[in-house]
């Protein structure tokens, strides 16, 4: 049951899924930065300050605070859901006030997302919901069966091809949304509290999932408050408390392959 | 009763929406007025064109008996006439009616009275022309030769047969573009709708990298879907009704209407009904989900 790598699904384009250094440092060598960005709803108070931060290629972020601090604002940022108020974001080495509504699709291509509420379309089978993807990057027909089979094999959901999302399990579906987020080998793959109505189990057989594909090259972010599982993993954490972020380090600083699996975060107010 | 979308899978579950509850049937609807119109065109077209075809290069010249003036007889008269027509130019023949032809066609006005030999009846001369012919000068010419000669070419009853079939296709064209007109504002209404309730799911697809084109493909099988089965039933309809008119028309004893029949390439014109609807709704779809969504973020 617990989707293993090499169980199945193979990446098949594996330059995508392992962001090419080459290629990145040619984009700046980060995949997402933040300055001063601030975002507000309305004409309320904003519910992000100040926030500036890098994210690496290859590196693997918790994202913490109290509920209601902004975890998924921030993350919808990043997903170019919201743009912000103020400041400043670089996405993949690209100024995202520069881009025009005509340039999101491909941009946002990039990036897998796995949905608070895992956001399946309950009309669409699981493998026409892991599909969505593919097809909208215009994917053969034949190509797009194939590949969905495969991955929903590798997270184990061989035998529910065809299943709705109203006959599958809580943790079920979220292994479809997770599939779905990485059908397209993101070089950004974004979570927002995907262990939030799993028990525990579950949840820790999914980091497991996202671990992998961290060591296949993914950048990622977990919005999560499930501190045994952050304890579990020792990886950076980006901590929101207040509308302001701090990066706190591994605490065991575990060096995956000589990468830099930390964010630099520069401290706003020096700036 | 919905007509559902055949194609079973599409990432907006606009089937279940309840636009798609009268679209179709509405299509149908206009399928149905839309043919219905565009044959009454062509038939009254095919008809004027018999009657037309019938009267054009005809011409008929008319020489009344005119007892008491000082004139040469009837027979002498109408041997001027015949010997002038046949000197003219672009007159391939004229030929004299006897007394019996034209008894028979004054018998509806007239009834049995009208093969009474007492009645002074006058002379006609049904002319055939195989080419363009002066009717001023050989009017001019005939009043010289013969006294009490009339000529009439059919230009009034030619004129008013073409102007009232031209109204008839006019009346027709403007049918077809105000369902045209309702078929854009309906498709309009149902995308719109679908627009609304799906936002949600259309923001995820947005989210996932789907273009606005990906989205409007999704309306727009939708909707050919719908308006091209719509379409077909409102054929069936039409088609159904034409015969029922041809069959009625067949009991009638009225020269006039002697063929209510469609020809093989006007069936062909009506075939394409569904198909003009579903481009146009194809076309509408697509404008109106682009246009929407550009004010999406
Ligand atoms: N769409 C929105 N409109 C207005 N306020 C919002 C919206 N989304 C979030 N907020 C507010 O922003 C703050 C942060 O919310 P959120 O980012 O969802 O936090 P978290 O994910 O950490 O629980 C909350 O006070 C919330 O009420
Ligand atoms: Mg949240």
């Amino acid at each position: 049951m617990v989707p293993r790598r090499g169980a199945g699904w193979t990446p098949p384009r594996a330059g995508c899924i392992v962001p090419d250094v080459e290629g990145c440092r040619g984009c700046g060598g980060t995949v997402i930065r933040f300055e001063n960005v601030g975002l507000r709803y309305g004409t309320e108070a904003e519910v992000l300050r100040d926030i500036s931060f890098t994210l690496l290629p290859g590196s693997f972020h918790f994202l913490t605070g109290a509920s209601g601090a902004g975890k998924s604002s921030l993350l919808k940022l990043m997903y170019l859901a919201h743009r912000p108020s103020r400041g400043l974001v670089t996405l993949f080495g690209r100024d995202m006030a520069m881009v025009t509504r005509r340039d999101l699709p491909e941009l946002r291509r990039q990036i897998g997302v796995v949905f608070q509420d895992f956001a399946l379309l309950d009309h669409l089978s699981a493998l026409d919901n892991v599909a969505l993807p593919l097809r909208m990057s215009g994917t053969p027909e034949a190509d797009v069966v194939a590949h969905c089979t495969e991955i929903l094999r590798w997270v184990g959901l061989g035998n529910h091809l065809h299943a709705k999302p109203s006959t599958l399990s809580g943790g079920q579906k979220q292994r479809v949304a997770i599939a779905r987020s990485v059908i397209n080998r993101p070089r950004l793959l974004l979570a927002d509290e995907p262990t939030g109505n799993v028990d525990d189990g579950i949840g820790m057989r999914l980091l497991y999932l996202f671990e992998e594909l961290y060591k296949l090259g993914t950048t990622v972010v977990i919005a999560t408050h499930n501190e045994a599982l952050i304890r579990r993993f020792d990886h950076p954490r980006l901590h929101l408390d207040n509308g302001r972020l701090m990066v706190l380090p591994a605490r065991g600083s575990r060096a995956h392959d000589g990468r830099t699996g930390d964010a630099r975060a520069h401290d706003s107010r020096r700036e | 009763m919905a007509l559902r979308p055949v194609r079973p899978r599409s990432d907006l579950p606009l089937a279940v929406d309840p636009s798609s509850r009268f679209l179709g049937w509405i299509t149908a609807l206009m399928a149905f007025l839309a043919a219905l119109a565009l044959a009454g065109a062509m038939l009254v077209s095919d008809m004027a064109q018999r009657w037309d075809s019938g009267l054009a290069g005809g011409l008929t010249v008319q020489v009344a008996p005119m007892p008491g003036a000082p004139v040469a007889p009837l027979d002498e008269r109408v041997e001027a006439a015949v010997t002038v027509l046949r000197a003219f130019p672009g007159i391939r023949s004229a030929t004299v009616l006897g007394g019996g032809e034209i008894a028979r066609l004054l018998e509806p006005w007239l009834g049995s009275g009208a093969t009474d030999p007492l009645l002074p009846m006058p002379r006609l001369i049904d002319v055939i022309a195989d080419g363009p012919v002066d009717v001023a000068a050989l009017r001019l010419r005939l009043t010289s030769a013969a006294p009490g000669a009339t000529l009439d070419d059919h230009a009034v009853w030619l004129a008013d047969l073409r102007s009232f079939a031209g109204a008839v296709r006019l009346a027709a064209l403007g049918v077809v573009v105000l369902i045209g007109a309702a078929a854009v504002m309906t498709v309009v209404f149902a995308v719109r709708t679908g627009l609304a309730i799906h936002r949600p799911v259309v923001e995820l697809l947005h989210l996932m990298g789907a273009t606005d084109r990906y989205v409007s493909r999704q309306f727009e099988r939708h909707v050919v879907s719908l308006s091209l089965r719509g379409g077909a039933i409102g054929l069936l309809l039409a088609g159904g009704t034409l015969y029922g008119l041809y069959r009625a028309s067949q009991g009638l004893r009225a020269s006039l209407l002697s063929d209510l029949s469609l020809q093989p390439w006007q069936w062909a014109v009506l075939l394409l009904v569904p198909g003009m609807l579903a481009l146009l709704a194809l076309a509408t779809a697509r404008w109106t989900v682009l246009r929407t969504l550009e004010s999406m973020p």
